[in-house]
């Protein structure tokens, strides 16, 4: 087998596992308090980092672009409590008219 | 979810370039799409088989990227319910995007809103491959277009309704603090899983 359909297969195995390894042995069921305890902090941690990754993440790198400038228009329409919908459509147009000029 | 379908199908379409220009062919990308469904690492594996790397090279990178979802997994469990094939078929909409706008709290998840984005996203990312693979760069640079603004602008309106308890915002903080130190001394996916540990903290008692 090639490399690429190697890869491909493994990748694939992996990932499908760890989606499923929650739902499918433990669906349904409440986890014990103390990890819903921990999962509670999951959510902003996981999603702060990824902020910090999506926004000024590079190649092993902090690479600051004008990606910085959507992020920065999303969040004053953040502030002024525009729909998410807007908020992401905001960031793009600032990103790409910065990007233009 | 709407305005991530561009942003995920150009994505997709740039995956899908990336990875014939990276010599994987014309089907292995989609069929990537369709079953690791899961964007960086699909990036990450492409940019090391261009590189001439190793399978176990590819492999160990796309893996390392995509550990965080075992972590979600976990979390996301005692919302599913229903028969042991539903439950795995609907665990694999589970992306970064449809986690976290399911989120309501609390820890806790819409399942109906989780699969119902992956869903919607499934199409747009596998689409967007095949677009991708044989027509080029037929939807645009995603960058010219500003679109990899969309991601980070996503996650933080997410964060923003999330973070309301003093435990939360101080998680959000530790978690965004690892990410960034992390995000030049190590390799990629490295700074997401370690800022996902700092949840291990509200193991303690409160």
């Amino acid at each position: 087998m090639s490399t690429t359909w190697l890869v491909v297969l493994f990748v694939g195995a992996f990932t499908i596992a760890f989606k499923a390894a929650g739902p499918v042995l433990l669906g349904g069921r409440e986890l014990p308090a103390r990890m819903t305890d921990a999962f509670e902090l999951l959510a902003p941690a996981l999603l702060a980092a990824l902020v910090v990754t999506q926004a000024v993440g590079g190649k092993e790198s902090i690479v600051l672009d004008k990606r910085l400038v959507g992020v920065g228009a999303a969040l004053v329409a953040i502030r002024l409590r525009a729909p998410l919908i807007v908020v992401i459509v905001i960031a793009a147009v600032a990103t790409a008219l910065a990007r233009a000029l | 979810m709407s305005p991530l379908v561009p942003a995920s199908a150009t994505f997709g379409a740039a995956y899908g370039v990336l990875a014939v220009t990276a010599g994987m062919g014309v089907f292995a990308p989609i069929v990537m799409s369709a079953t690791t469904f899961a964007g960086t690492a699909q990036f990450a594996a492409a940019s090391v088989i261009r590189d001439g790397g190793s399978v176990l090279a590819a492999v160990g990178a796309a893996v390392f990227l995509n550990a965080r979802y075992l972590a979600m997994s976990v979390a996301i469990a005692p919302a599913f319910q229903g028969s042991r094939l539903r439950r795995f078929f609907e665990s694999q909409l589970l992306v970064d995007e449809s986690w976290a706008v399911s989120q309501v709290g609390g820890g806790r998840i819409d399942r109906r809103v989780l699969v119902g984005a992956g869903l919607f996203l499934f199409p747009c990312w596998v689409g967007g491959t095949a677009l991708g693979v044989f027509g080029g760069d037929v939807l645009g640079d995603p960058k010219r277009l500003g679109l990899d603004a969309a991601f980070p602008a996503l996650f933080l309106g997410l964060l923003i309704t999330l973070a309301v308890s003093r435990r939360a915002i101080a998680a959000a903080v530790a978690g965004g603090l690892v990410a960034l130190v992390l995000l030049p001394i190590a390799p990629a996916g490295v700074p997401v899983i370690a800022a996902a540990a700092v949840c291990l903290v509200g193991l303690r008692r409160r």
